[in-house]
């Protein structure tokens, strides 16, 4: 049933430490990034994906100049992103850099867009909040034009017109697979089927099992459309070590310093260690010894009928040190198990099949 | 500040099979994560829901046929006609595109919280000294604004009612100036299978938003009462 599975690795380039607690510098985490991206391929993860954010935290500003990067010292791995905020981005411009990253890597380029679930980008680049909704809607529809049916003739609310344009690199059809990013909002998920795009579900928190709902509104939603069943993926937080105890020791403190930050930033309470434990062994955070972690995920994906799964490895400012050795148990220990354990599971006969490039 | 604890009021609720038809009738503004889930709860509860986008109703019918089975799809002035009691669950950036006259006389359950990361940046939310809700009053002033259902995440909701009684049942707490509309509220979140706590005037609500803590935690009635208090 899943005879294509995608297992991809999601960064945010978040500022770390070194193993004695000193902070790097933001240059040398995007180097370790570069290095962590080589190693997730020599260890057969199918893509590296990198988000986008503008703040002093995190490192992604700029995550298709990192990519282009990673293309030259690599040759098999997917490139994309985890997300890119669309909204604020201009479509032209994101066609270009993904065009070319795709030319460099000969294939191998892909878009995860969507909303994003913060908002920096919009008075940083000059939008107004309130165009939220209509500026990813505009926004997606060029990209789609410009991916699909080059020369584009288009007019818009918020940029100038095209007319007969061309925009170069031409790519190949099919390439840059271009999946909709969605985090619980049911009008995305209609819109991603309304645009005949797959569906990336972002769940950070609670039961996973929370979104089959969400699964089966695209499913109809893709039939009222008239368009053709579409994969579905999931973006979740997650951290393997060689055990459970080790995997929780070393990823518990800079859980509990991220969100303690994210708190203090949006009213929440801190959250307790019995509640990270409550999200590690019920939600949607896959934390644990290879074993933990490959059977929790092959659960999710029976449960929600995935073809990708993305983890966004090490939550915080793990050092660099640590999320090697997760990479590498990730690649050579968790994703053969998960591919084990589904190969061994009873047929569910609602698991697409579909390849992403589709 | 009063703070009632649920067991005061339980003579006051009636059980969905004992109340007025028109108390089981409940208007949802917003069709979003916590619309649906809100408009799912209501159904389960016994409620007639009607609930509505920013659009035509046909433009959330499929969704809401998913993911809140039995509730109906409708226009914004349909909703306001359907029930006494509408639950404003828009995005926080987005009320003020409502008229301010669309609910003159109705409960208006305010289930929104600002927070500047996802709503951008808006001085007057930021800095209303008596809470957002006092300045969704101001925008509606013919309406009887409650502040309630706000406190919790849309899985939170989805994942934590329980019936009457339940050890783990939680509070969710109601804030507001027309005590009658605030009873009214809490009627509707003991249905919903949450402890209801009445947190005082709507100026009390403050203590309900993102910088008072309850917001994001689960508390017990008891609890919630003492730091609604404190």
């Amino acid at each position: 049933m899943t005879n294509h599975f995608e297992f991809g690795l999601d960064a945010f380039l978040p500022v770390t430490v070194d193993r004695s607690g000193s902070p790097v510098s933001g240059d040398q985490v995007i180097r370790n990034t570069v290095e962590e991206a080589v190693l997730a391929e020599a260890v057969g993860i199918d893509s590296f994906n990198i988000g986008e954010h503008y703040r002093t935290e995190f490192m992604d500003s700029a995550g298709h100049v990192i990519l282009a990067a990673i293309a030259s010292r690599t040759e098999r791995i997917r490139l994309g992103t985890s997300v890119t905020v669309l909204s604020t981005q201009d479509p032209v411009r994101l066609y270009t850099e993904f065009a070319t990253l795709d030319a460099l890597s000969n294939g191998r380029a892909q878009l995860i867009v969507g909303r994003g679930s913060l908002t920096d980008s919009f008075p940083l680049f000059g939008f107004d909040l309130a165009d939220y909704e209509e500026l990813f809607e505009e926004k997606l529809d060029l990209l789609v034009r410009l991916l699909r049916e080059q020369p584009v003739t288009w007019s818009g609310k918020f940029r100038s017109a095209l007319t007969d344009q061309l925009v170069s690199p031409p790519i190949p059809e099919g390439h840059i697979p271009t999946w909709v990013g969605v985090g619980g909002s049911p009008q995305s998920v209609v819109r991603a089927a309304r645009f005949g795009l797959p569906l990336m579900l972002a769940i950070i928190g609670g039961r996973p099992e929370r979104f089959a709902p969400y699964v089966e509104l695209y499913r109809r939603a893709l039939e009222q459309y008239g368009q053709p069943e579409l994969p579905i993926g999931l973006h979740s937080l997650g951290f393997v070590a060689e055990t459970d105890e080790d995997a929780t020791k070393i990823q518990w403190p800079f859980y509990k310093e991220q969100f303690e930050w994210a708190a203090r930033e949006r009213g929440w309470r801190p959250p307790t260690y019995e509640q990270f434990q409550a999200e590690v062994d019920h939600g949607s955070m896959y934390v644990g010894s290879p074993e933990t972690v490959a059977r929790r995920i092959a659960t999710v994906i029976r449960t929600l009928s995935l073809s990708r799964f993305d983890l966004h490895y090490a939550i915080g400012r793990v050092p660099h040190e640590d999320r090697l050795a997760m990479i590498d148990l990730y690649g050579r220990e968790v994703m053969p198990r998960v591919r084990e354990l589904l190969a061994e599971a009873p047929e569910t006969d609602d698991a697409l099949t579909t390849g992403v490039s589709s | 500040m009063m703070a009632v604890a649920a067991n005061e009021l339980v003579e006051d609720f009636v059980s969905p099979a004992g109340a007025a038809a028109d108390d089981l009738r409940l208007g949802i503004v917003g069709a979003g994560k916590l619309g649906t889930t809100l408009a799912r709860a209501a159904i389960a509860a016994g409620y007639e829901v009607a609930i509505s986008g920013s659009g035509q109703a046909d433009d959330i019918a499929l969704t809401v046929e998913v993911l809140a089975p039995g509730a109906h799809a409708a226009t914004t002035g349909e909703v306001v006609r359907h029930a006494d009691m509408i639950v404003l669950a828009v995005p926080t950036h987005r009320f003020r595109e409502l008229p301010p006259d669309l609910f003159a006389g109705k409960i208006l359950v305010d289930a929104m919280n600002y927070w500047e990361p996802v709503d951008g940046d808006d001085p007057e939310l930021a800095t209303a000294p008596d809470g957002t809700s006092k300045v969704v009053q101001e925008r509606f002033p013919s309406a009887r604004v409650v502040k309630s259902l706000n406190q919790l995440s849309y899985h939170q909701l989805d994942e934590n009612q329980r019936p009457t009684g339940a050890p783990d049942r939680i509070a969710i707490g109601s804030a507001g100036d027309d005590r009658l509309a605030v009873r009214k509220v809490m009627r509707l979140v003991h249905r919903l299978g949450f402890d209801p706590v009445d947190v005082g005037p709507l100026e009390n609500g403050l203590a309900l938003e993102p910088d008072g803590s309850p917001l994001a935690v689960t508390y017990t009635a008891d609890e919630l009462s003492k730091l609604a208090s404190g």
